[in-house]
């Protein structure tokens, strides 16, 4: 049985298929399927079909209690990829500054550490994680509710771009398919697949990146979680998490822990007497930088070209006029 | 009987001169005006038939009278023209000397009762009578002060009747009040002294003053934006003669200039509601007359609320601030107005406006998120020079004590001004690698390093320094555009 079939079924008819159905219609639509000129048609659009059943499907999604019948394949990466050492990110569509850079960190830093940063592409968390690896040069696939050919969203269309050039861009759903509610959760499952441990980076009670750690352990994969501020409604699911078992990823060398790696040694920039009083002043926690005019007893001119030399030199980050000191 | 007058049209701020000229026959009795007059210039017959009559002059019933604005084919807008077609109707009439007559301008309305009053616009109109070579300007008393800055003798004139007698020589021109050289008092501006805490949003102020940077101030509400943004007008130095000079005849032709300040000294301050139309902003519409961008000129220009404004009038805006001018196209050509401002702008971080607040939480879609994003990038946020996050104020930030006054930034700003306007600092060869590390680190267009290089040198400019140094080059990278405001 093709599962090539079952994936244009579930597409043609918009609904989710692992097994052949029993019914009438699948037997209608089996009997007039042309594999062949299907499978020219993928290629024509530089899609690949990687089945189930194919020896190169990933071992550790095949693994799982509901594989899907195949993936559908898009970029330059070869299809290998997929079973090397990964590691999914996930987290909130509308996250903060600070879920945002902890996001485009770990990503970049877990890249550049030689694993594969698996996530879906979606606004926020997702976005953030695949853009800080290919920020590192390192490999990313980025996992659809939708056809490969879609870029969703729109405004991802370049990412998709990118992360195809460097890596793969990968959907059970067939070219065409459109993204739907029902979709997302069920894209989870692939990410969770695929990892040998999640990150949820942001996440609000009741989200989608809950789900995809709910998977994950179900799987039997590390769960992480990057404990965020309590009074945060955005954290209020990463946070409990925590209390259910997820380990805290609170630096890049926590999680690389559970795949054995370690943190390659980066030495500390120096910096102007100035900078360092601000850095100093910023482990007490975040601040604005008028505060820290006031606290420091500085000129403003001063301490607007302290936080720029710290932010060149990767020790600061700005968001709203509130400046924090960040450990990279 | 023939007799003509001199005056001058607008076509934008370009005065055109046009000849008045009344030719008084015998024949079907009737009054004509021809030259492409518009409606306001073709009631001009009734005002000055009313006028003549009130001024107890002889109207000439029983004539066939023609009037004449040449050149032909220029179009003839407003109600200028009544005071130099009446002159033109009596000189023709016999009623005055037509030599007198014709080596006069004139210029003003007629009340039905002949008094004479003043139209925006006679700056221009007497500065087109000095580059024609004529002496004297027969205009309203309210316009005299303003004429006079043309280099013309004006000969104010209350009622057609003084006009009238003058012309027969019966009379002197009535003495005028020139104005006093310095004696103008500087309009009272808010004081930056008023600001509570906001040290680097006060340092951004004085250096968009002193650099005349546009400058975007964002945040969440409450944060003291505009009030912020209100102060930078009182950080300018004055307007110089020959720019004093340029907006008074900008603003002449808005009719927005007092009787008692007819030269604006001070740098123009407008702040339209966002809900000003395109051609409320750039000018245009009935008139080709000049919109905020151009009474803006050599001042500031504040966009309180910038997302809030439309998008066309935004879009608009992007030429005067690429040029320095704005085109309106007319039927017969282009009125080219300048508009060199420097732009202020108070915006939200997010729809919500909860963004920025430690103490709120933003409730944006992530939707909405974006698309407030994207509309940003063409909401001209790429051409602030200096965007400054402004965040909540802290309880210990408002009982702070009373920061610097407006006056002693003021001195520091006209400091740097006068030494950019000399020589603009180059950068010493660390403050170079500086900004091209900068380049290289952050993301920083090409656009974007150009604007910081440039804010860099107002930096050095204030401390008096001679070359740019890399602590100024660090500071002029803060201001820039915050990853936030981006497009996602």
């Amino acid at each position: 049985m093709s599962e090539l079939l079952l994936a244009a079924y579930a597409a043609e008819t918009g609904s989710h298929v692992l097994r052949a159905p029993a019914d009438a219609r699948f037997r209608r639509f089996a009997g007039c399927f042309d594999e062949h000129a299907y499978r020219a048609r993928l290629a024509s659009a530089g899609i690949r079909w990687l089945a189930r059943s194919d020896p190169a499907f990933p071992s550790s999604l095949g693994a799982i209690f509901d594989a899907p019948a195949g993936l559908f394949v898009r970029g330059e990466a070869p299809v290998e990829l997929l079973d090397e050492a990964s590691v999914g990110i996930v987290g909130a569509r509308a996250c903060t500054a600070y879920g945002s850079h902890v996001a485009r960190t770990l990503g970049r830093e877990l890249a550049a550490a030689g694993l594969v940063v698996v996530s879906g592409m979606a606004r926020g968390v997702d976005g953030e994680a695949h853009r800080g690896a290919l920020e590192a040069g390192g490999r990313t696939v980025a996992v659809l509710g939708c056809g490969v050919d879609r870029a969703y969203p729109a405004a991802h269309a370049e990412l998709a771009g990118r992360i195809a050039a460097e890596g793969l861009v990968v959907s059970e759903y067939a070219p065409g398919v459109e993204p739907a509610p029902w979709r997302f959760p069920a894209r989870n499952r692939i990410v969770a697949g695929l990892c040998q441990a999640i990150v949820v980076v942001e996440a609000r009670e009741r989200s989608g990146a809950l789900i995809t750690a709910d998977l994950a352990v179900e799987e039997g994969r590390e769960v992480f979680a990057v404990p965020g501020e309590i009074t945060s409604a955005l954290s209020a699911g990463s946070n409990a998490l925590l209390r259910t078992g997820a380990s805290p990823a609170t630096c890049t060398a926590d999680v690389l822990e559970a795949f054995g790696l370690a943190p390659p040694e980066k030495p500390a920039p120096s910096v102007s007497s100035t900078a360092a009083r601000v850095l100093e002043r910023l482990r007490d926690g975040p601040t604005s930088a008028d505060g820290l005019v006031r606290a420091l007893g500085l000129e403003a001119a001063q301490v607007t070209a302290a936080l720029t030399e710290l932010e060149l030199n990767g020790l600061l980050t700005e968001t709203s006029g509130i400046v924090r000191a960040v450990r990279e | 009987m023939l007799a003509r007058t001199v005056t001058h049209a607008l076509v934008g701020l370009d005065a055109r001169r046009v000849e008045v000229e009344a030719h008084v026959e015998l024949g079907q009795p009737g009054f004509t005006i021809v030259g492409l007059a518009d409606r306001a210039c073709q009631e001009a017959k009734h005002r000055v038939r009313s006028g003549i009559g009130s001024a107890e002059l002889r109207w000439p019933n029983d004539r066939r009278i023609t009037v004449n604005l040449a050149p032909a084919a220029l179009r003839k807008e407003g109600s200028g023209f009544d005071l130099p077609i009446a002159l033109a109707i009596l000189g023709a009439s016999h009623q005055l000397p037509a030599r007198r007559v014709e080596a006069h301008a004139a210029f003003g309305e007629l009340a039905l009762d002949g008094r004479v009053r003043p139209v925006g616009g006679a700056l221009a109109a007497a500065e087109g009578a000095h580059r024609a070579g004529i002496k004297r300007l027969v205009c309203a008393a309210e316009s005299a002060a303003e004429a006079a800055l043309a280099g013309v003798e004006p000969v104010p004139v209350e009622h057609l009747a003084e006009a009238a007698s003058y012309l027969r020589g019966e009379r002197e021109p009535q003495p005028y009040e020139l104005l006093p050289a310095n004696g103008d008092v500087p309009p009272s501006h808010p004081d930056l002294a008023d600001v509570r805490g906001q040290e680097r949003a006060r340092r951004a102020l004085e250096l968009a003053a002193a650099g005349g940077h546009n400058l975007l101030l964002a945040g969440p509400p409450g944060t003291g934006k505009t009030m912020l943004a209100r102060r930078l007008p009182g950080l300018l130095p004055r307007l110089a003669p020959d720019e004093a000079l340029e907006v008074t005849r900008i603003h002449s032709v808005a009719g927005l200039l007092a009787p008692e300040h007819p030269l604006v000294r001070d740098p123009p301050f407008r702040a339209p509601h966002h809900s000003a139309s395109m051609a409320a902003i750039v000018g245009g519409g009935r008139g080709a007359r000049p919109g905020e961008a151009s009474l803006a000129h050599r001042g500031v220009l504040l966009l309180d609320e910038l997302p809030e404004f439309m998008r066309p009038a935004l879009e608009a805006l992007r030429q005067p601030l690429e040029d320095g001018v704005i085109a309106v196209a007319r039927a017969e050509g282009r009125a080219v107005y300048p508009a060199r401002f420097q732009l202020v702008a108070t915006m939200n971080l997010c729809p919500c406006g909860a963004r920025g607040d430690p103490g709120s939480e933003c409730s944006c879609s992530a939707q909405r998120l974006a698309s407030f994003r994207d509309k940003l990038s063409r909401a001209l946020v790429d051409r602030f020079d200096l965007v400054v996050t402004v965040p909540r104020a802290r309880a210990d930030e408002l009982a702070a004590g009373p920061a610097e006054a407006s006056a002693a930034v003021a001195e520091r700003v006209e400091a740097a001004r006068v030494l950019l306007a000399v020589q603009r600092p180059p950068r010493t060869p660390e403050a170079d690698d500086l900004l091209s590390r900068a380049v290289e680190r952050l993301p920083l267009s090409g656009r974007g390093r150009a604007r910081v290089a440039r804010v860099a040198q107002t930096a050095a400019a204030l401390v008096g320094s001679e070359s740019v140094l890399p602590e100024h080059v660090a500071e002029a990278l803060g201001y820039r555009s915050p990853r936030e405001l981006e497009p996602a």
